[in-house]
């Protein structure tokens, strides 16, 4: 017996995606398999290193905890939306870049969407904040030294995501399947 | 001029690709619905001999195309997998097969392949395959192995793999006549390197091409395409393996072939389509490979200086249910654990065991990290005994920088005498005392006991053999656009390989690091490599990629000194531009020497046009000179005498609560040798990762098994891998950089040093903020959580009365 399919309408980074799920299809495994959008990572699937962190609606979510189906209507940022629309790294990208914050790359896109999403919240943090603010993201790698001292560049340089700028008078996307 | 670019921290040029999600690890290959995806059917059980497997519901599931079980692997693949490393002390060397044959020897071990249309469908598959078992009582932990009452394998006595034994003299004989004596029991447990990005593999069969192309995520791309051609009787020729980017490996990822690096190629063959296995997270834990678990006995005999006369070790591995990668962890631990030390007559036995549970092959200091524990526990319980400052009876013991290179009398791991190249380890002790304030220390320790604080200090030394053979290779080829291509033969999981040896190659050629591209572990580009574990990369292909941009650079100044008609040595390269030296009107840029080097019939554009047959060289000769061969291009290999050896140094200070056993710690200090630096930035991004994977290691991360040989912690919920909250809040690091003589460069290594003395340095802060108001506390096993510390102050003899 085949699984009944949904028709889901994804909106991702400003572009619209449709496709056809089944029920159980993890949000993480929509956006890297049937959108081809594989900078969102899988590092454990339950929910606990948040490698696969996205931005629904510029709020932190984990990718791998949620259903496809039900990211209908909400504005979906992942780590291929946070670049300048000119194409320049993002300031919490170019902070990485200056304070070498990443070694294999793999966890990455995960704390650059929690930090892009921390500064929004909180774009004066103090140290203590700014390792509070990637304290939910594992990196096996660093050691965490470059991440945080890349969280206080960030910081330093001001935040400047624009796709993370809540567009005027939007409300729900009330869309039907 | 061009500055030089060795040395410096340059910013990464790989990381532009990683920060826009366009980064491409082995999942991110292959995307989309054309693909199948396979997943494994593990045992449930420890040790179990299987009667039945029933696989006929499974073909019957709307999307599921195959099923494997180990009846239907033929030939080669229905052998057991290679032993990589064969040694003559492993007498009793067994491997596991691709898939179960009549047994299982651990929980997790693989038993069927099913591949179908997404991993969900193959999944749902697995759970329609039917298998009867015969439950055979596990072996769990090194005490159940030893006792052997029961046997892992039922042709190998005693469950042991492997005895060896090492010795520079009579050891037992120097410790009887030694002033004083002592015993210790030490034990370090299981942990794991669990990179973020798990095991996975892509394969594609070409029918057009007779090719198979294999995406994995390995530490040795040479050593699974050899292994993928023997078991699926290709030949060498036909398989290409590609190694994308890998999301940490630690050791864990040299280990080959996995099951499914064969079940993978295999299969695409078979189905003719391109097949995917990713693996999860609870896979990883129960399926790759764990390491650490040890129990070691120390004898000691020394002087009233703490200076060591005779020292014995035995300790026991457990290298879990197969061999795969031999005896390298105990080897090294048997003989690294000597450090920066010389005592003057050693002995060391180990007896490798074998354990129903996953198997074991080298984490990140592989074997170091128990060493050093075994050692430096050893110096502060002489310290300790004769009332001495721990880090005098160190430095008592040193090898002293005069006496380089020191030949410690033992044959290490790569079957080379254990010879150390260079170091100054008194200078290094001078260092990290300064760093961390170790003379200070006991006045603040005395102060904090007054308001009941409790903080100790500790300090560990260690040595790390790097750098190790048999060779490494590389292939620089300038293209006429003056770009430069880079090829070796290693791997990278995210040691910033493309930006270190683009220094290196920019250094050498003269052109600018953004006109340099590297590429590591495609057997396309490099086919002879050997793999990057053991600290190697930067000494093995670092050399080697040196030496192949000198060759190239030789080229190129032969050709622009015949275009220039000028003189080799007049020449100069600065930013990929040759020029007679002080006449700048006369020079020629790279991409024109490249066109020059390479006589065509053809013209395809200006460049090239200009090096048709019409247009150059000498009519009277042959276009391509004997010996020399068309292309601008250098290629050349590095192999040495044996290992280099970088060394280093650590101290914390911890604070423990009175009350709660909680563990703080209040400053992280390192001193660092691994010779000359390419990149500091690089090796503190290294020292950082490897720090906190040790405070892993020494408080945290354990494989807590129960007595079936469940891994009871198989999640991230459950293994305690630390976040930011657990690692220190800032490391102070001092370099010091002693030249290796044994390469061009002078460097050494420098990815593991970080997590080697965590044990150790955390057991003795520990111990001394505990011995304050518990003396005689000892701290022997590693890791050590507040409630193992906290049980350890109520089972003291001297609280008994107290509690
Ligand atoms: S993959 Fe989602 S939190 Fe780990
Ligand atoms: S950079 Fe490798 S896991 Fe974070």
């Amino acid at each position: 017996m085949s699984e009944e399919l949904h028709d889901v309408r994804l909106s991702v980074n400003g572009a619209s995606y449709d496709v056809r799920v089944p029920g159980r299809r993890l949000l993480s495994d929509a956006l890297r398999h049937d959108l081809g959008l594989t900078g969102t990572h899988v590092g454990c699937e339950h929910g606990v290193c948040g490698a696969c962190t996205v931005l629904l609606d510029g709020a932190p979510v984990r990718a791998c905890l949620m259903f496809a189906v039900s990211a209908q209507g909400q504005e979906i940022t992942t780590v291929e939306g946070l670049a300048r629309p000119d194409g320049t790294l993002s300031n919490v990208q170019q902070a990485f870049v200056e304070c070498h914050g990443l070694q294999c790359g793999f966890c990455t896109p995960g704390f650059l969407t929690t930090i892009t999403a921390g500064l929004r919240a909180n774009p004066t943090p103090t140290h203590e904040e700014c390792r509070e603010m990637v304290a939910g993201n594992l990196c096996r790698c660093t050691g965490y030294q470059n991440i945080v001292r890349a969280v206080e560049r960030a910081a330093e340089l001001g935040l400047d995501t624009p796709s993370l700028v809540p567009r005027e008078g939007s409300s729900t996307n009330e869309e039907t399947p | 001029m061009t500055t030089k670019l060795m040395g410096q921290g340059v910013q990464r040029v790989e990381d532009q690709r990683f920060l826009r999600g366009q980064g491409r690890y082995v999942d991110d290959v292959a995307v989309g619905p054309a693909t199948l995806h396979a997943a494994v059917l593990r045992s449930p059980h420890a040790h179990a001999r299987i009667v039945d497997i029933d696989v006929d519901a499974v073909l019957d599931l709307e999307g599921v195309h195959a099923v494997w079980t180990h009846d239907d692997l033929t030939g080669p693949m229905a052998e057991p997998l290679p032993l990589l490393i064969p040694h003559p002390a492993l007498t009793h060397g067994r491997t596991q097969y691709a898939l179960a044959k009549d047994e299982v020897n651990y929980a997790g071990e693989a038993v069927a392949f099913v591949v179908a249309e997404d991993r969900y469908v193959a999944e749902d598959a697995l759970d329609r395959i039917r298998v009867t078992y015969d439950v055979l009582p596990p072996v769990v932990g090194i005490d159940a192995a030893r006792a052997a009452d029961r046997l892992v394998h039922e042709d190998v006595p005693g469950n042991v793999g492997a005895r060896m034994e090492q010795q520079t003299g009579d050891a037992q004989a120097a410790i009887a006549k030694a002033p004083h004596r002592l015993e210790l029991d030490l034990t370090v447990e299981r942990s794991a390197c669990t990179p973020m990005e798990g095991r996975g593999t892509v394969a594609r069969w070409d029918p057009d091409l007779n090719r198979m192309q294999v995406w994995t995520s390995t530490q040795s791309s040479t050593g699974v395409r050899a292994v993928v051609a023997v078991k699926l009787e290709l030949d060498l020729g036909q398989v290409d393996v590609i190694t994308p980017d890998v999301g940490g490996g630690f050791g864990v990822k040299i280990n080959h072939p996995w099951p499914e690096e064969l079940l993978v190629p295999l299969a695409a063959r078979a189905l003719g389509r391109t097949v995917k296995f990713t693996e999860d997270r609870r896979e990883h834990f129960i399926s790759s490979a764990h390491e650490r678990g040890q129990v070691h006995h120390v004898e000691v005999g020394f002087d009233d200086d703490g200076r060591l006369l005779g020292l014995d070790v035995a300790f026991w591995h457990d290298h879990g249910a197969y061999t795969p990668y031999g005896l390298i962890v105990p080897i090294i631990t048997s003989t690294q654990l000597l450090g920066p030390y010389k005592p003057e007559v050693y002995r060391v036995v180990f007896e490798s065991v074998y354990t129903n549970t996953v198997m074991v092959t080298p984490y990140r200091g592989a074997g170091r990290p128990q060493g050093c524990f075994v050692m430096e526990r050893t110096m502060d319980a002489i310290a300790e005994y004769l009332g001495k400052d721990r880090a005098e009876v160190r430095a008592t013991n040193f090898i002293q920088p005069d006496e380089f290179p020191y030949d410690q009398g033992l044959i290490f791991q790569d079957g080379r005498e254990l010879e150390y190249d260079s170091g100054d380890y008194p200078a290094s002790l001078e260092k990290i005392k300064a760093l961390v304030g170790w003379d200070e220390f006991p006045a603040f320790q005395k102060e904090m006991a007054a308001v009941g604080r409790r903080v100790g200090i500790g300090l560990a030394c260690y040595v790390e053999g790097t750098g190790v053979g048999p060779y490494e290779g590389a292939h620089v080829h300038i293209e006429t656009t003056g770009k430069v291509k880079v090829a070796t033969g290693l791997t990278t999981q995210g040691q910033g390989h493309a930006t270190v040896f683009a220094q290196l190659v920019a250094d050498e050629l003269g052109v600018r690091l953004e006109d340099v591209e590297v590429v590591t572990g495609d057997t396309r580009r490099m086919p002879y490599a050997v793999g990057t574990f053991a600290s190697r990369a930067a000494v093995m292909s670092g050399s080697a990629i040196h030496l192949a941009a000198r060759r190239a650079k030789e080229k190129v100044l032969k050709i622009a000194a015949e275009a220039l008609e000028a003189s080799e040595e007049d020449l100069e390269i600065v930013d990929g531009v040759v020029s007679v030296k002080g006449s700048p009107g006369s020079s020629l840029d790279l991409g024109t020497v490249s066109v020059l080097s390479n006589p065509l019939r053809y013209a395809f554009d200006e460049a090239s046009k200009a090096a048709t047959q019409f247009s150059v060289g000498d009519p009277g000769k042959p276009p391509v000179p004997e010996d020399e061969e068309p292309g601008l291009e250098g290629r050349d290999f590095y192999s040495p005498e044996r290992a280099t050896f970088a060394s280093g140094m650590h101290a914390v200070i911890v604070e423990t609560d009175p009350e709660t056993a909680e563990i703080t710690i209040l400053k992280y200090a390192v001193v660092h040798d691994c010779g000359k630096l390419i990149n500091p930035m690089i090796v503190e991004g290294q020292i950082h990762g490897g720090v906190a994977q040790g405070v892993a290691g020494a408080l945290y991360e354990r494989m807590a098994y129960d007595e079936n040989g469940q891994l009871q912690n198989a999640s991230f919920m459950d293994f305690l891998m630390p976040y930011v909250t657990e690692v220190p809040d800032g490391i102070d690091i001092d370099h010091l950089e002693t030249p290796s003589p044994l390469n061009p460069l002078g460097i050494k290594g420098a990815g593991e040093a970080g997590v080697i003395p965590s044990a150790a340095v955390f057991a003795a802060a520990i111990e001394d903020a505990e011995r304050l108001s518990i003396p005689g506390l000892a701290i022997t096993a590693m890791p050590i959580s507040p409630s193992e510390l906290f049980h350890l102050r109520q089972s003291h003899p001297s609280q008994e009365h107290t509690a």
